[in-house]
């Protein structure tokens, strides 16, 4: 028991602070991007940005509109911020030598359990927006909503292809089953569909119709100020690491070793490429306009639903006749 | 025992809350609050996929679709607040008689197993045992193998209802491009500019 609050307490540790440093990153590489310095004020290269904004955050006002439902009101930045922390009691970071996992929990049913837990998670979103009793928030949330819904079809179904290959849902086994091979080979349909369904369920440029700043000012969490703001953007973040993590682990490799370079430790692959992919989110943002709200509807739907289910029929018939 | 009690008191205040709060979204929160510690019980149960199927098909989509109903139907006026007298005296009556003649069963199939027996064996084996009762594998095969008839009919007759849906709900204009569509707006607005101005 106390070994699990440790683990717990360490692992929500590293994971905000690297939610803190992952947001001084993406600023700084968007800033790099656009050929301007980004943040370089507070501390040396602006590495004391993220204490500051956090200190701004707590100590603004916390403002509840007068046709807000103040308990749903109140409710919905929790829901998000339990939900994008509780899947990291099933995410494994590496192995001991006798193949047990660093996780907090080793659940057979690893995946489905990280795919219900961030289902929750587009309450925060549609509650929080519904519940402000303002037009821009309750847009935003019926945009995240549907899109949420029907990307998250699409996700699923890239998931089944590699859990068909590996034979298993638990997350340690999925890894296990890439020694040889990453599933980002035999799965490279998967891959994309993955990554462009991961990046709208984290409603992030380009398909972050859910703030959409330039006609619904900040959509959803317009309303939201001081902490409860925060917790949604802390959320999102976090949200980021987590679909990180997760095509690290399905596609990538997880903590598995390159071209046979064992002699670098496999938490350190693991960081490698949840680096990259995050790096990779930060690039999309600095490079892609947004999507227009029914094009994205019917690409989720008349593009990457097909394309997820032919994935899923031919890895289904391969694996059958080997 | 004790996460048991603990998990079977929420169960029970927040079903109660569901039936009997005033606004529609504090019966959604609630019944959402009901479902994840319906979850925690399978998981209780050591029933890993029935809870994880019981999150993402209830909480994630079913439910979903309840607060997204809520949300547009009380876009722009003031939210629905149910009256006090709403709740169906005589239903609620049944249910409670219901729920006292489950816990009154289960005490006795404990306490005196001679008047009600326990079923030591489900269609599927040993009931009790953690790894028979709702994990993947065994779920899997009940529903590809055993029982492959009863579940591609219930597919179809879902395939039914949501053709009927479409049907009933769907757009039947034919289908006209944007461009066109767009075209056609300004042809049509540039004609009315021409007879407002005769």
């Amino acid at each position: 028991m106390l070994v699990i609050f440790v683990k717990s307490a360490v692992l929500l540790l590293v994971v905000v602070t690297t939610f803190a440093y992952a947001m001084l990153f993406e600023r700084k590489i968007l800033g790099w991007m656009q050929l301007r310095p980004g943040p370089n004020r507070v501390g040396p290269w602006g590495l004391l940005q993220p204490a500051a904004d956090a200190a701004k955050l707590i100590l603004k006002e916390d403002l509840t509109p007068k046709t807000a439902d103040p308990l749903i009101y109140r409710l919905a930045p929790f829901i998000s911020l339990l939900t994008a922390f509780a899947v990291y009691a099933v995410v494994p970071f590496g192995a001991n030598g006798d193949g047990s996992p660093w996780a907090i929990g080793d659940v057979n049913a690893g995946i489905l359990f990280l795919m219900a837990i961030s289902s929750i998670g587009v309450y925060g979103i549609s509650l929080g927006g519904w519940a402000s009793g303002s037009k821009f928030p309750l847009l935003g949330a019926v945009r995240g909503t549907a899109q949420m819904i029907s990307y998250e079809l699409s996700m699923s179904l890239s998931f089944v292809g590699v859990l068909m290959l590996a034979g298993t849902t638990s997350l340690t086994g999925i890894v296990n089953a890439q020694e040889r091979l990453w599933f980002l080979i035999p799965q490279a349909l998967g891959f994309v569909i993955y990554v462009i369904t991961a990046v709208a369920e984290t409603n992030r440029t380009p398909f972050d119709l859910v703030e959409a700043e330039t006609e619904l000012v900040g959509g959803f969490h317009t309303e939201y100020s001081g902490l409860r703001f925060g917790s949604f953007f802390i959320a999102e973040y976090v949200n980021m690491l987590t679909v990180s993590c997760i095509a690290t682990l399905l596609f990538l490799g997880g903590w598995n070793a390159p071209f046979g370079l064992t002699l670098v430790p496999g938490l350190a692959w693991f960081v490698l490429k949840v680096g990259a992919f995050m790096f990779f989110y930060m690039w999309l943002r600095a490079t892609l306009p947004r999507f227009r709200y029914d094009r994205l509807m019917t690409f989720g739907w008349k593009v990457l639903l097909p394309l997820a289910t032919l994935n899923l029929v031919a890895t289904a018939a391969w694996v059958a006749l080997h | 025992m004790i996460p048991f009690w603990i998990i079977a008191a929420v169960l029970v205040i927040s079903a109660l809350w569901t039936v009997t709060a005033r606004k529609p979204i504090y019966s959604v929160v609630s019944l959402l609050l009901n479902f994840a510690a319906l979850a925690t019980t399978y998981l209780i149960l050591h029933a890993e996929f029935l809870a994880v199927m019981q999150i993402i098909v209830y909480s994630g989509a079913i439910l979903m679709l309840f607060v997204f109903v809520i949300a547009l139907l009380n876009s722009g006026i003031a939210p629905i607040v149910l009256g006090r007298d709403r709740v169906p005296v005589a239903p609620a009556a049944a249910a409670a008689l219901a729920t006292i003649a489950c816990v009154a069963t289960a005490i006795a199939a404990v306490h005196a197993p001679a008047i009600v027996p326990i079923a030591t064996h489900s269609p599927l084996g040993a009931v009790g045992r953690g790894n028979v009762f709702g994990s993947i594998g065994d779920f899997g095969q009940a529903l590809f193998l055993s029982r492959l008839l009863p579940f591609e009919i219930t597919a179809l007759i879902l395939m039914v209802a949501v053709v009927g849906v479409v049907l009933l709900a769907g757009d039947l204009t034919p289908y006209v491009p944007t461009r066109r569509r767009a075209e056609q707006a300004r042809r049509a607005l540039r004609e009315a500019i021409l007879r407002e101005g005769k």
